[in-house]
Order: C-alpha cells, then structure tokens, then sequence
C-alpha cells in the first residue's frame, strides 16, 4: 500500500526531476485529492449530509407533506417504543434472521464441500447454484409470489394448502425463496475460503488415519471460521434489514405477522401514518442496534478463533 | 463414494434451477385467468406491453437507471481506486473508511433523508437523481475494488510511465487502464446487476409511475384489475427482469466471482 505512494514521492524529489523543488513536491497531495474528489463529493452529499440530516429528522416533528415544523423530542422515539407494531415486528426479525443464518449457512457449507474439487461437472453444478444469485430480490420474490398463487402454482402435489395464509407457512414459504437466492452466494464465499486451506494438511491428517468426521471437524471447520464468520455477519446484516422479499410476498401479512423492522420505518413513513421524523427516529435506533449486533458479533467470533 | 454424490449434486441443480424453468415455461403456456387462456403464445407479454405506460416505457426508465449508474459508479471509483492507491494526501485514510462506513448504515435509514434532500436539489422523481444514490450505495465495494486491482499494478509500470514524462492523468489513461480492465468489469457487473434489480430505492424516491423501473411496475401491476392479480402477466414480467441478468451473469461468470475473491482475501 505505502510503496507505490513512496515511489512517487521519490520520483518527483529525485535528481532526474530537480525544478522546482518546493511546488513539486506538493503537486501528489494536490493530484490526490484532485482524482479522489468525486468520491469525496458522492460520500458528502449523498452520505454524511443525508446521516446528519435524519440525525435532526429523528428529533424534529416531520411530516411527510408538511416538511419540517420544530423540535419533537424525546415524542418521537417514545412514540416510536410505544408502537403496538414494534415489539411484534422486532421478535419476527430476529426469528426470521435465526431461522434464514442457520439454514442458509449449513446448506451453503454443504454445497461448498460438494463442489469443493474442480471438474466440469462441478463447474455445471457451481453455476446452477449461482444462477438465482443474479436475479434481484424482488424479480426472485416475485416468482416465488407466482409459484405460491394457489391459482398458477405447481406445486399442488406437495399437499400444501397454502403457502402464505398462516404466519408460520408464511415465515417458512419465504425462508425456502431466501435460501433459494442467496445459497449460492454464500456457497462461493466458503468455496473461496475452502480452496485457500492447504492441501498438505489434508494430506497430513490422512496419513495420520483421521476419519472424514474427524478431519471435518477438526481441520475444515477451524480453518474456515474467518469465512464462516464473513458470511454470517452479511447474513445476520441482511436479515435484520429484510424489506423486498416481504413487501412483495405477503405485505406483512397474515395479520401483520410478518412485518419486519425496515417495513415499519416504511410504513411510518410512506405509508399510512406519513410521519417521516418518527420513521427518522426508528430508523436511528435500527443503525445503533445494529452497530452493537456487529461489534458482538466481531468479539465473539475474534474470540473464538483464539 | 462418487455416484451417490453426483446424485445429490444433480438432484440440487435440478431443484435449483426449477423454479427459473417453470417461470419461463408458465409465461408461454395456456393458464385461465390470463390472456393467453388457450394454447401456447406470447399474450402475457402483449398483456406486459400494453400495461399502462407499456413495457417499453418501463425497460427504457430501468436501461437508463442502469447505465447511468455504471457510468458514475466506473468513473468515480477508476479516479477514487487511483488517488487511495498510488497518492499520500491528507483526509485519505479517512475519506477511505467514511466510504466504508456507507455498508453498515441501513438503506432505510438513508432512504428518508434522501428523498428530502433530493427535492431540496430539484431532484425529486427523476432517474437522474435514483442513479446518484445508487451509485453511492455502489461506492464501498466499488472504490475498495478499484484500490486493491490499482496496488496489484507492478509498480514499475507507473514508474516508467511518469520517468518517460507522463502526467499522472495520462499515465492512467494510457498504461493503468489497462491494467485495472478486469477491476473495472466486475464493478460495472455489480453496478448494473445492483441497478437493474433494486426494489426498495425507486419504492422510496419515485412516485410518478410513468418513471418506475421494471421491478417497482412489475410489482406494481399485481394490485391492478380491480384486486384481481394476473399471474401470467407477473410471470412474464419476471422472466422481462431475469433475462439480462442471466445473461450477463453467464457471459461474465468468471468477474463476479473474482469480486468474491477479492472480498475473501483482503478482507
């Protein structure tokens, strides 16, 4: 990283670029900045002024027509805690991210394994695999809204009578579309971290007369823990933030069983109560939260490793 | 020891890539309650076509969503990767993790500010203005990308470039450039596929439907009919949005996987 920046600093001092000694040797700070600046411009105005700015939403009283109209706080946020919708929609979160890691994360491994070594019919079964990864979310859950319909769906023969009409078929109809997207993504990070552990170790263990348990268990696993840890911070991230896949499937229904957080920052502010300063204050509890999710998450799994 | 596992591998491909098939399959084929009631044909795409503003409409808002976004998300990170890479200037550690930072802060959280602030800035319901923040959301991985492809550069390319008397600027058109193609073509990749798909930013910040890209007027057409919703046409309309994707997922395999690469092994 440093060489590079050392070298044009040496360039520009050395004897075969002697003029002007002083105004040359700022120019790489100028030219710096000059080629970083619209980053710089993207992240200020499209990034820190738009944190700053639902910071002061958050404390104001804010309508979605009527613009800004004054302090309001702490209301916003005890309105906010005192939403009959909040605590439900917190608990279907966190199950919902639970129930989609666990299930995501053990099939991705075990998909990682089975193309583990390189042929071509591997490489077939890792782009099958892969393919819904490059469909959106919302293209994915409209699909599985089609595939759900008792009205076109195929899937009569499983028995079902309806994929969406319980909370909990709900809940489980949307995991299966979820693991079906994104299994293949997950899959490709583990591969990554699988192909970089050593073949020599594996070698050793055999020599050694390790089982395939054992070697999974005590090689495998160990040393693909920073990948596994990778994958469930961006699965547990990605949970905890689910919008698409439940405003297009089941519009928090049945009964508003499965509305999730983001959909009621939504709501409170698009939708119904069109309150954009309460939304801004649940929005900066869900960035907090999160911050704190993602600093145990990075402890716990540091500190295992050691 | 093989068979049972090319079993299990081929019985997971077929379940895989089911669902893709019979979307494909179920947009052509005869089903009540569609216009293409009998027979095989097109009808659930006339049935897209002819949907308010029409298809065309629709896939033009999102080409240029998409595009724009591509564009901005390329030249900003080639000229962002350059400076983080190769120069020392004061704030560059910090400007790099502020860039960072935009991956832990929820697409909500973002989403309220920025429709206020895109009417303050005359932006309000334009594609221009859905571009910019897609791009910015783009950014981290983008700049971060463009960093890592710059520092792998040999460093006496850039030398030699800058002893035979090139400027910084041309030394990057003509000798860096090429160097970083490949950088370059896994960003776009995850710019368009990012554009192209995203659901929740258009939801939030346009609100004339004749400006909807594909996914929010797909979406949007289930609740029209008077309540009655018409699959055929949503299927139609998945198999509309799932086409380029697969395509240029399939074509360009090889760079979005190197974008996992990067990821796994730096960070």
């Amino acid at each position: 990283m440093a060489s590079p920046v050392t070298t044009l600093e040496q360039q520009r001092s050395s004897p075969a670029v002697p003029v002007k000694g002083v105004r040359r040797r700022r120019r790489p700070k100028l030219t710096g900045w000059a080629y970083a600046a619209p980053t710089a411009l993207f992240v200020l105005i499209f990034f820190v002024v738009p944190v700053i700015l639902v910071a002061r939403m958050s404390v104001s009283d804010w309508g979605l027509f009527t613009g800004d109209r004054g302090w309001n706080a702490p209301e916003n946020y005890s309105d906010v805690l005192d939403d009959r919708l909040l605590w439900p929609a917190v608990w279907f979160t966190i199950k919902y991210t639970v129930v989609t890691t666990v299930i995501l994360l053990g099939l991705a491994l075990g998909l990682a394994m089975l193309v583990q070594e390189s042929s071509r019919w591997t490489g077939f079964l890792r782009s099958s695999f892969l393919v819904p990864s490059a469909l959106g979310l919302a293209s994915a859950s409209l699909l599985f809204y089609a595939l759900y319909s008792p009205q076109s769906s195929p899937l009569g023969f499983l028995g079902i009578d309806s994929f969406l009409g319980t909370p909990s078929s709900a809940l489980w109809s949307t995991v299966v579309l979820i693991v079906w997207r994104f299994a293949g993504f997950y899959m490709l990070l583990l591969l990554v971290g699988l192909q970089s552990i050593p073949g020599d170790v594996y070698e050793a263990a055999r020599l050694d007369g390790a089982t395939r348990a054992q070697t999974f268990r005590h090689i495998t696993l160990p040393l693909l823990k920073p990948s596994l840890a990778l994958c469930a911070i961006l699965c547990v991230t990605g949970s905890l933030l689910a919008f698409d896949q439940f405003y297009i499937l089941t519009k928090g229904g049945p009964d508003n069983s499965t509305i999730t957080i983001v959909q009621l920052v939504y709501n409170m502010a698009f939708y119904g109560q069109n309150n954009l300063g309460r939304a801004a204050a649940l929005s900066i509890l869900i960035l907090a939260a999160l911050l704190v999710v993602n600093v145990l998450q990075f402890r716990g799994l540091r500190g295992k490793e050691d | 020891m093989r068979t049972p596992q090319h079993i299990v591998g081929g019985g997971l491909a077929v379940l895989f890539l089911s669902p893709l098939v019979w979307s494909a399959v179920a947009s052509v084929s005869p089903q009540a309650g569609t216009r293409q009631t009998a027979g095989w044909g097109f009808g659930n795409y006339q049935t897209l076509a002819n949907y308010q503003a029409g298809i065309g409409q629709y896939l033009l808002n999102s080409t240029v969503v998409s595009v724009l976004t591509v564009l901005f998300t390329l030249g900003v990170s080639l000229l962002g990767g350059y400076a983080f890479a190769m120069f020392r200037f004061p704030g560059r550690n910090l400007l790099f993790l502020v860039t960072l930072a935009i991956l832990m802060v929820p697409y909500a959280t973002l989403l309220i500010p920025l429709y206020v602030l895109l009417n303050d800035l005359g932006l309000q319901n334009s594609l221009l203005g859905l571009a910019l923040v897609l791009t910015m959301f783009q950014l981290p991985f983008a700049v971060f990308m463009m960093r890592i492809s710059f520092e792998a550069v040999p460093k006496e390319l850039g030398e030699s470039a800058l002893v035979d008397g090139c400027g910084s600027f041309r030394a990057l058109l003509h000798i860096m450039l090429p160097a970083v193609r490949p950088g370059l073509i896994t960003v776009g990749l995850f710019a368009f596929l990012a554009a192209w798909n995203d659901f929740i930013t258009p939801l939030v910040l346009i609100s004339d439907s004749d400006k909807a890209p594909l996914p929010l007027a797909v979406a949007n057409m289930r609740q029209q009919v008077m309540g009655i919703v018409d699959y055929g046409a949503t299927e139609a309309g998945v198999v509309t949005l799932a086409l380029p994707c697969i395509v240029l997922f399939l074509a360009l395999q090889r760079h979005y996987v190197r974008g996992f690469l990067s990821g796994a092994l730096k960070g």
